[in-house]
């Protein structure tokens, strides 16, 4: 019952996708109120599909690989919805309605809502370490995001071939400054995740936890060469796609090796 | 009533022949010497055309007699290549016009403003009646509508707002960029007033000679900068302008690159518009440099323009359905009207009848 109103969402970020998509081959696209409608809504039946499972199952519906991929599609939803409007950076639902697609369309498509009795009892620091990993997550997908976006204006004024999506991308100095913050607010949250782990009162598994420094400490890493002017903002706009890459690898990795071990 | 439109434009005219019909009438001379019961006339750079309503069919002679402001016949007006344009032809021509679809630059929205001037003056002098003040209307509604629906404006399509449009795309707003203009020509001039336009504040000058530097910063209000000094500001400015009249590059890889470590979060921003180039292109291979020459900028123009191109046909759906439901709307009043016998002296204006 409760996979309906995920399906319901789906659809709503494929209208999204699809509407986006038939605007820009008619070369038409403009930063319109139908993607963040859609999205919205998107938003909305995820937010109940989440709810119902979290009633459910009394916890916080991340226990197996097909709710934090829906949680993950949520926190990016939610993320775009605080930020895209507030950056002005309407066609940012352009990109991020693919992603959320891509991402739920997987959960429900792939053979991995196996429900299995969760053994260990409800621990609050536990949730607030796993949620909070999951904004983050969420978060460092919009940087993400950013980073596409980036990188596709940049080629254009590069080479000079300017297509029509070049009237609708932000301004790359607008970009760069969202994808700097959003790193910085990632990162935050990602530690407070990370250091709320200690807390749940279980030995945490060694390969997670070195990999989820491993994580940190390239975020930590880009920033601060961001800071020192290191790193060149094409460079810093590439390596967030990379080190989302690399979020995503890791959240399966976690979810996998927990489901093995049938911990939440 | 007879809806018409006789004019000539830059596709059937030079400007020797436009030349000869504009400034010598208005819309009320010739709606009183013509015969109109309604005239406007849209006078413009590209275009004259008289747009009027008559109760009896006025041959295109009589109008372009009254644009002559002659009252005898001559050979100049007579072999002048007007066109002339009735009923729904005249409302699609206006309406095409009015959207700059008619243009010389495709999508241009100067016309707008000056098909509204032209009403504004028709209707003060008391020229244009419930018709044309009906079209016209409609004509702005639809102009509105087409560039909104549309990319026909999009891109810019001069050297000066191309590069105030690629600025735009990289700094965003320009209000804190530091540009630097190398060479005072006229096209530097040009674009730099069109940065200033966009907010641009501060506006460095160099030149060889310092005078004209001087005499250019006055004049648009920026500051001069000696020549000597020019490269070590690369460190510090966001848009470099050069037009030097320098027969080799003035500024290469080599001489750029130690200045970009100080700056590897800032982006450069160079237009070239000299010819010979005064910017090596292996500049633009630099990270964070964006170089426009004068054929990437005129590239970048033609590009704008093909976009603007390939909406033609978007706006003229738009214009074509506007076209039958404007029409439609004026036949629905005419059958109206012919039902209501009670109210015969609107039977005379179809337009009024719609508007019941």
């Amino acid at each position: 019952m409760d996979r309906y109103f995920l399906i319901a969402s789906t659809v709503c970020f494929l209208a999204a996708v699809v509407h986006t998509v038939i605007e820009l081959r008619a070369k038409v696209f403009r930063p319109m109120r139908f993607n963040f409608i859609a999205i919205g809504l998107g938003f909305i039946f995820q937010t109940v599909f989440l709810w119902i499972r979290g009633q459910e199952l009394g916890r916080c519906p991340i226990t197996n690989l097909f709710e934090v991929f829906t949680f993950l599609a949520w926190s990016v939803a939610l993320i775009y919805m605080v930020v895209g409007p507030a950056y002005r950076l309407s066609l940012m639902g352009a990109f991020t309605a693919p992603l959320v697609l891509l991402l739920q369309t997987f959960a429900l498509i792939a053979p991995i809502d196996t429900r299995h009795e969760v053994t260990v009892p409800v621990n609050s620091w536990l949730e607030f370490h796993a949620s909070m990993s999951l904004v983050a997550y969420g978060i460092f997908a919009l940087a993400c995001i950013a980073g596409v976006m980036y990188l596709l204006q940049e080629r254009q004024l590069k080479t000079h071939h300017l297509h029509s999506i070049f009237y609708h991308l932000p301004p790359l100095t607008n970009l760069f400054a969202v994808i700097t913050r959003l790193l910085w607010w990632g990162l935050a949250l990602y530690t407070i995740g990370i250091v709320s782990g200690f807390f749940t009162g279980h030995p945490l598994p060694r390969i997670q936890l070195v990999a989820a420094i491993a994580l940190w400490l390239l975020y930590a890493a880009i920033l601060q060469a961001r800071h020192l002017k290191w790193l060149a903002p094409k460079r810093v706009a590439a390596l967030c796609i990379i080190g989302f890459s690399a979020a995503l690898a890791l959240l399966w990795g976690i979810t996998f090796t927990a489901e093995l071990h049938h911990m939440p | 009533m007879n809806l018409f439109c006789i004019g000539l434009s830059h596709h059937t005219a030079n400007v020797a022949a436009r030349e000869q019909f504009a400034g010598n009438a208005t819309a009320e001379s010739i709606a009183r010497e013509a015969g109109c019961a309604e005239a406007l006339l849209l006078t413009t750079c590209n275009r004259v055309e008289v747009y009027a309503v008559s109760e009896k069919r006025i041959s295109t002679d009589e109008v372009t007699r009254c644009l002559t402001g002659k009252t005898s016949d001559g050979p100049e007006y007579c072999a002048a290549p007007f066109y002339r344009y009735e009923d729904n032809k005249c409302v699609q021509h206006l309406f095409r016009v009015a959207s700059g679809l008619d243009s010389m630059v495709v999508g241009e929205s100067e016309i707008f403003g000056q098909a509204k001037k032209a009403y504004e003056s028709a209707r003060t002098s008391g020229a244009v009646g419930p018709y044309l003040h009906r079209l016209f209307q409609r004509a702005f509604r639809v102009a509105k509508q087409v560039r909104t629906h549309t990319e026909i404006a999009r891109g810019a399509v001069s050297v000066g707002s191309v590069a105030v449009e690629l600025a735009q795309r990289i700094f965003g707003k320009l209000g804190d960029c530091k540009v630097l203009v190398l060479g005072a020509g006229e096209t530097s001039e040009r674009t730099a007033r069109a940065l200033l336009s966009r907010g641009v504040k501060d506006l460095r000058i160099s030149n060889r000679s310092l005078d004209r530097a001087h005499e250019l910063a006055r004049t648009v209000g920026g500051r001069a900068v000696p020549f000597d000094d020019w490269v070590t500001q690369c460190r510090d400015i966001d848009i470099l302008l050069t037009s030097t009249a320098s027969e080799t590059p003035l500024l290469t890889s080599k001489t750029l690159t130690p200045m970009l470590w100080d700056r590897v979060d800032r982006p450069l921003f160079v237009i070239d518009i000299a010819v010979p180039r005064n910017v090596d292109p292996s500049v633009n291979e630099l990270e964070g440099v964006y170089l426009y020459d004068i054929d990437s900028i005129r590239s970048v123009a033609e590009q704008s323009l093909a976009l603007r191109r390939q909406q033609m046909a978007a706006a003229e759906a738009i214009i074509a359905d506007h076209v039958a439901e404007f029409f439609d709307s004026i036949s629905r009043g005419l059958n109206r009207l012919s039902q209501a016998t009670e109210h015969p002296s609107l039977a005379e204006n179809p337009l009024r009848a719609s508007e019941l």
